[in-house]
């Protein structure tokens, strides 16, 4: 794969950070969801987050965008700390994709409005300029063909395809996946995860929260482990998947890895 | 080798298609539905032809005065045809029935469009209709400009009153209902609040209390001498109230979208206005159609209601006429007339709802 950007195991050694959690910590009313994170993801850097469901992977990634709000400690985005300040969170939406499990897309659209809206309504693009970037995009996850058509006429791999290529539309600096895979039928699972690699290489900084640990081993820089809200371990895949240092890291890996 | 040859199509049984086929399954399926169609056709037997006869073969259509209907054992519709003037117009000057006409005309014109499929700039012409075409309708009615003689709204009535009153509580209401639905369901704990008290309380009080305080006791508590039209009074009475109803009909729609709908438009960056606009209302609304249409078809109705603060809509007007000693005793023709009105304003309204979800109908599954 192309290790030519960023060469895995070595994240924090430039001085190239996009997203910096420090010390962050998040409660949903008595329940503590995210305890004491700390982490800083290099520009290009691809991570894959796993651990059990309930662990805060999701609550985490979903802070980085502001969709959940933390209460204590600080996040940066691209030199952009999220605050209550609109100003700022509108500031690293912009540059920050996300795609959900669910697809999200807007039924009541196209999918070339689906992929035209936010670069027309937030970057201000005229209409043909924001068209033309979404048929190149559409071509890139490679369903041109189906602009025309409305989200509930595609299948769900389909829907997700057009679900990340709504997001690069926005030409965002860095991606955010929530489990992308996991609502798929099987066999369309493969058709996302080609696009994912794709996009990993080009060079896309990316956050994956996923289940696909053949994928993680592909493209990863470096796997977090998370469990209970902390994260337990990271490390780069080879040594994650073979050398795992916590036992609660151990058990999750021969519980996944089984089959 | 034996060939195959298909055995050739057969006709199904003769008692499980055609008209046999449609009687059996929707009329006479069981013993129990069988009784139940029988003494149904025998009551429409009792009910229909006599109404016919009534409406259309025994009923008198011709003359100008009470006794041409004198023999006739039908409906006595010359009451209806001289009066109609009344029933439409009101008491407007007969010479200025023009400009009612001019201004309904116009409605249809500008209207017909929107209809057109091929028709580009819809969004424009509607914005049109919605904001200049009123403001030409008020200056048409109300003269007093352009060498119109100035009309009281006192002298309004008729159809052309309930249309204008229906007409602009229904443009009112949606946009102050929209505006309420989505201040309730805010996270700023002010805006909710006052939607809350204000939709709960338009909500609890009858129409007819919302008119009479209007007209009644609202100068009371004015300064001496502030004195704004009955009409135009009567005009918010109905849209507040109206739109009190139609918020909960859009709230309904709004907590029937997906929470992911609000995170996809949020990621992107979209604003809450924008996000609103554009993804999360024109789904909502499109949800609501029929509840939105429901509202409208109350509304319309409910108009009605105007005169207990003497204002002489449709039915108000046809009331009044056959109070007239010249024509005592043809209150039934007079309600039949506006009952028939209602229906085909009522009826269009629900038709065009239903093409309208069907045209919107995008085929999704989320």
């Amino acid at each position: 794969m192309s290790e030519t950007d960023n060469p895995g195991g070595m994240p924090h050694a430039t001085n190239n950070v996009t997203i910096e959690l420090r010390g962050v910590h998040k409660w949903y009313g008595q329940f503590h969801v995210l305890k004491d994170i700390n982490l800083a993801v290099n520009r290009g850097e691809r991570i894959v987050i796993c651990g059990p469901s309930g662990s805060g992977k999701s609550t985490m990634i979903r802070c980085i965008n502001r969709l959940e709000e933390h209460q204590q400690g600080q996040i940066i985005v691209d030199g952009t700390e999220l605050t209550d300040d609109v100003k700022h969170i509108d500031q690293v939406r912009k540059e920050v994709g996300m795609v959900f499990q669910h697809f999200n897309l807007f039924p009541h659209l196209t999918v070339l409005e689906n992929c035209c809206l936010a670069p027309i309504w937030v970057r201000k693009l005229p209409r043909k300029e924001a068209e033309a970037a979404a048929m190149r995009y559409l071509e890139k996850v490679k369903i041109p063909e189906q602009a025309k058509k409305y989200p509930g006429q595609l299948s769900g791999g389909q829907q997700q395809r057009v679900a990340i290529a709504r997001s690069l539309c926005m030409n965002p600096h860095v991606m955010l996946f929530d489990e992308p895979t996991s609502a798929l039928d099987p066999e369309m699972i493969k058709e996302v995860l080609d696009t994912m690699i794709e996009l990993a290489e080009s060079g896309m900084t990316m956050l994956c929260v996923t289940h696909e640990m053949g994928f993680a081993k592909t493209v990863a820089n470096r796997v977090i482990f998370m469990d209970a809200g902390e994260i337990i371990e990271e490390n780069e895949p080879h040594e994650f998947f073979n050398n795992p240092q916590s036992d609660r890291t151990q058990l999750f890996l021969s519980q996944i890895l089984q089959h | 080798m034996s060939v195959h040859t298909p055995h050739p199509d057969m006709p199904p049984p003769i008692l499980n298609v055609g008209v046999l086929g449609w009687l059996r399954s929707n009329l006479f399926s069981s013993p129990l539905h069988s009784a139940l169609s029988l003494f149904a056709i025998y009551l429409l037997y009792l009910t229909v032809p006599p109404m016919i006869s009534w409406v259309f073969l025994e009923a008198t259509w011709v003359g100008d005065s009470r006794e041409a209907c004198a023999g006739g054992g039908g409906a006595c519709w010359v009451f209806v045809k001289v009066r109609i003037n009344q029933f439409m117009y009101g008491f407007f000057p007969e010479s200025e029935y023009w400009r009612i006409n001019l201004a309904f005309g116009l409605l249809i014109v500008l209207a017909i469009p929107l209809f057109i499929k091929r028709f580009q700039s819809k969004g424009k012409l509607a914005i049109f209709i919605l904001v200049v075409y009123p403001i030409i309708t008020f200056q048409l009615f109300s003269g007093g400009n352009f060498g119109l003689t100035h009309v009281e709204t006192s002298r309004w009535g008729g159809l052309s009153l309930t249309l204008i009153l229906a007409g602009v509580g229904i443009v009112a209401s949606l946009p102050l209902g929209i505006v309420l639905a989505l201040g309730r369901r805010s996270k700023m704990p002010i805006v909710k609040s006052v939607s809350v008290v204000f939709i709960e309380f338009w909500r609890g009080v009858p129409l007819i209390t919302v008119l009479f305080m209007s007209s009644v006791m609202l100068p009371l508590f004015l300064p001496e001498g502030t004195n704004f039209d009955k009409l135009l009074r009567a005009m918010i009475g109905i849209a507040l109230f109206q739109s009190a109803y139609m918020a909960e009909v859009v709230r309904g729609g709004l907590a029937a979208i997906p929470k992911g709908q609000y995170e996809a438009a949020e990621a992107l960056g979209l604003s809450y206005w924008k996000s609103m606009g554009l993804i999360i209302l024109p789904q909502a609304l499109k949800l609501v159609i029929p509840g939105i249409v429901n509202t409208f078809i109350a509304l319309f109705k409910d108009t009605t209601l105007v005169l207990i603060i003497g204002l002489f809509d449709l039915l108000a007007i046809i009331q009044q006429a056959f109070a007239d000693p010249d024509w005592l005793g043809y209150s039934i023709e007079g309600y039949v007339f506006a009952a028939s009105i209602f229906w085909v304003f009522c009826f269009s309204m629900s038709r065009y709802s239903m093409s309208l979800e069907k045209k919107l109908h995008t085929g999704h599954a989320r």
